[in-house]
């Protein structure tokens, strides 16, 4: 899960982390106020949307009066920002930034991640703050400076400085940064996170290290036990049939093709996706039904399937474990007629009493088609989706 | 032989009692492995399924000597659990629990280092060494006895490619889940290596999927190490960057993890790669006869 830059913010400032003073607004009128309570001509205006790249793409803006203030905000407001991270909707604005402006004498990365191959949790520094870090890894690694943290020990301040001193941080700033690492590990850990980013960290007109940008993500698993971060979840961040999906405890991704799949397992969602482009079509979702595959979950999996108008035809394809495939079958069956499917529907069932289960199907008379071989129900699908269009 | 269980491995398993314990438990029964003993603090004393139940894992392996561990505690207590489990001196691990914190797993990976404890999992379906021992959630009757190992991070696409091997009368001689989580216990090369040395192994399955870089660890592995034919499926080629995909772990992020990327790596370990995941079992037997 994702927080907004202002409610990431709002953590720091609560581990006594330096930000810009700032408050976030939803309405032009509220801006209007906060603009004349933080006293400053100059402000800047941030769209709060789930994506990087939003100065490029227009998302930041510095204002030095009223008009152009809601000048501003009234054109962010309730508009679409489409980033080089968004896909070409782009994400809602439905909050703004209004923050102080910092006078930047130097810009540094900083971020905590979780290193999948060392196993470890590692912070990542860099001299060349506030540019785009994979392109600076990707030119310059020996600009990107990473240390490991031991589980048992955790961050330690000799860490942080030799990062400190690699980056080339003035020595007057060190025990600012020894300071802010900490509480920013602390923060880590406290809060089940997956990524802190600070990009830029930056020295600002008093001389202090201040975080001008906050990115966090959260690790899905820990929300069970970060119920207040749990709360600020922005559904409008997130793809609608995601959510919806969530809610059954059903995983989908959207995708661009138009046939839609529903396969218990998500290796196996993957490899359907997979084996219907090797066919030569193009699958409009992942969709992982769980072990279960009951006449519920494929009823709600049919409905999210269908609430996309490009899927032409569904592959279903269920490996059946522990349950029984005539269940899964009559399962299907049902779901097919609560949903009113007039699409072709391929389904592949393997396990326990498939055959019995695929009789079921082909005589359901519905437009169901039950195949046993996987390339040969593939190419079913897109055969007859190939020949609707 | 067969590689990490057999006919006499002794099984003892944590949350035998709750809902996914019992059920699976049952089927672990059924298939023939020996189940000697479950945990739950506080029903130390009752039996379940015919089988005893202890407060502690402690008390448990001492009374049953047995070695391995199968967990069907639910996430937020799994931490605890294995933990527990390490400190028994359980040889291996199976940990089927999906949905654990990656900060949970961390200090975990550090213990289960420190210690030399074997863990399969989490987010898994566990280990198989057909018609001797079943530990864990697949289906047991698609499996047979036979000469292919199967290392996979995805639960139904392993069953897919036993599914394959037994229709071609190959049969399998350990099927490893090893998970779908950022940071699992046992990696594909600490089953590799294992495989190698079974002699029961004549070919090896290797299923991955996007996210993460331990198909490519494998895959340079094999080309210094493993001398039996490799047949490697990577699921989603077709995977959005960025998106999670049902795993924890299957995400390709940063431009890492592709299944492009992986494959190019078994391909340059000279691991023969399959692109349609019905081609499996094929594969390998072609090679192998």
């Amino acid at each position: 899960m994702n927080l907004h830059e202002f409610q990431s913010k709002d953590l720091f400032k609560s581990y006594e982390i330096d930000v810009p003073k700032g408050i976030p607004v939803s309405n032009i009128k509220d801006a209007i106020k906060v603009y004349n309570e933080l006293g400053s001509k100059k402000i800047v205006v941030k769209a709060q949307v789930h994506a990087g790249g939003r100065g490029k793409a227009g998302g930041v803006k510095i204002v030095d009066n009223l008009n152009d203030l809601e000048h501003e905000v009234k054109g962010m407001l309730g508009r679409h920002l489409v980033t080089h991270q968004t896909d070409s909707h782009g994400q809602p604005i439905n909050q703004v930034l209004l923050e102080l402006p910092s006078e930047i004498k130097k810009e540094y990365y900083l971020s905590i991640l979780i290193d999948r191959a060392t196993q470890k949790i590692k912070v990542v520094a860099s001299s060349e703050g506030g540019m785009d870090i994979e392109a600076v890894a990707d030119e310059t690694p020996e600009k990107i400076i990473q240390i490991d943290v031991d589980p048992t020990l955790g961050l330690q301040p000799y860490q942080s400085r030799q990062l400190g001193f690699k980056i080339g941080l003035q020595l007057h700033h060190m025990r600012q940064f020894v300071s802010i690492l900490d509480k920013l590990y602390r923060l880590f850990c406290d809060k089940d996170l997956s990524l802190l980013e600070i990009n830029p960290l930056i020295v600002n007109q008093d001389d202090q290290l201040v975080c001008l940008d906050a990115k966090i993500n959260i690790d899905d698993n820990a929300l069970y036990r970060q119920k207040d971060l749990a709360k600020l979840r922005d559904l409008s961040q997130e793809d609608a049939r995601e959510s919806q999906a969530m809610q059954w405890d059903l995983n989908y991704v959207h995708l661009d093709g138009n046939i839609g799949c529903m396969v218990n397992g998500a290796g196996l969602a993957m490899a359907t996706m997979d084996i219907i482009k090797v066919c030569g079509g193009n699958p409009a979702n992942f969709l992982d039904v769980g072990g279960g595959a009951t006449e519920e979950r494929v009823t709600e999996g049919f409905k999210i399937i269908l609430s996309d108008k490009n899927v032409k035809g569904i592959f279903v394809n269920i490996f059946g474990g522990i349950v029984k495939c005539n269940l899964i079958a009559d399962g299907i069956i049902k779901a097919c007629e609560q949903c009113k499917l007039d699409i072709p529907v391929v389904v592949r069932l393997v396990g326990n009493n498939a055959e019995l289960g695929s009789e079921i199907l082909n005589k359901s008379g519905l437009n169901l088609t039950a195949v046993k071989d996987l390339s040969q129900a593939s190419q079913t699908i897109v055969d007859k989706v190939g020949a609707s269009l | 032989m067969s590689i990490l269980v057999n006919k006499n491995t002794k099984i003892i398993c944590q949350g035998m009692t709750g809902a996914q314990g019992t059920l699976h438990s049952q089927q672990i029964l059924d298939y023939g492995s020996q189940l000697v003993g479950g945990i739950t603090p506080g029903k130390g004393g009752q039996e379940h399924l015919g089988v005893p139940i202890f407060n502690t894992v402690q008390e448990a392996v001492d009374k049953t000597g047995a070695t391995v561990s199968v967990i069907f505690v639910p996430a937020p207590f799994c931490k605890d659990s294995i933990g527990e489990a390490i400190d028994a001196k359980l040889e291996l691990i199976i940990c089927i629990t999906e949905g654990i914190p990656v900060l949970d797993m961390i200090p975990i990976k550090q213990r289960l280092k420190e210690t030399g404890t074997l863990m399969i999992g989490p987010n898994c379906p566990g280990i198989i060494t057909p018609e001797e021992c079943k530990i864990g959630i697949m289906p047991g009757s698609i499996h047979k006895k036979g000469s292919i190992g199967i290392v996979s991070r995805s639960g139904t696409l392993t069953y897919e490619a036993v599914h394959q091997t037994t229709a071609l009368g190959l049969g399998q001689s350990t099927c490893v889940g090893i998970g779908g989580d950022p940071i699992p216990g046992m990696s594909f090369i600490d089953v590799l290596k294992r495989l190698e040395s079974d002699p029961e192994t004549e070919g090896i399955i290797v299923v991955g999927e996007i996210g993460g870089n331990a198909e490519e660890q494998a895959a340079e592995y094999i080309k210094h190490h493993v001398t039996k034919p490799v047949v490697a499926y990577i699921a989603g080629v077709t995977a959005p960057a960025g998106k999670r995909m049902g795993h924890a772990g299957a995400i390709i992020s940063g431009g890492e993890g592709t299944a492009d990327g992986k494959y190019k790596a078994f391909e340059d370990a000279g691991v023969t790669t399959v692109k349609n995941p019905s081609q499996i079992g094929e594969a390998i037997y072609k090679i192998l006869r």
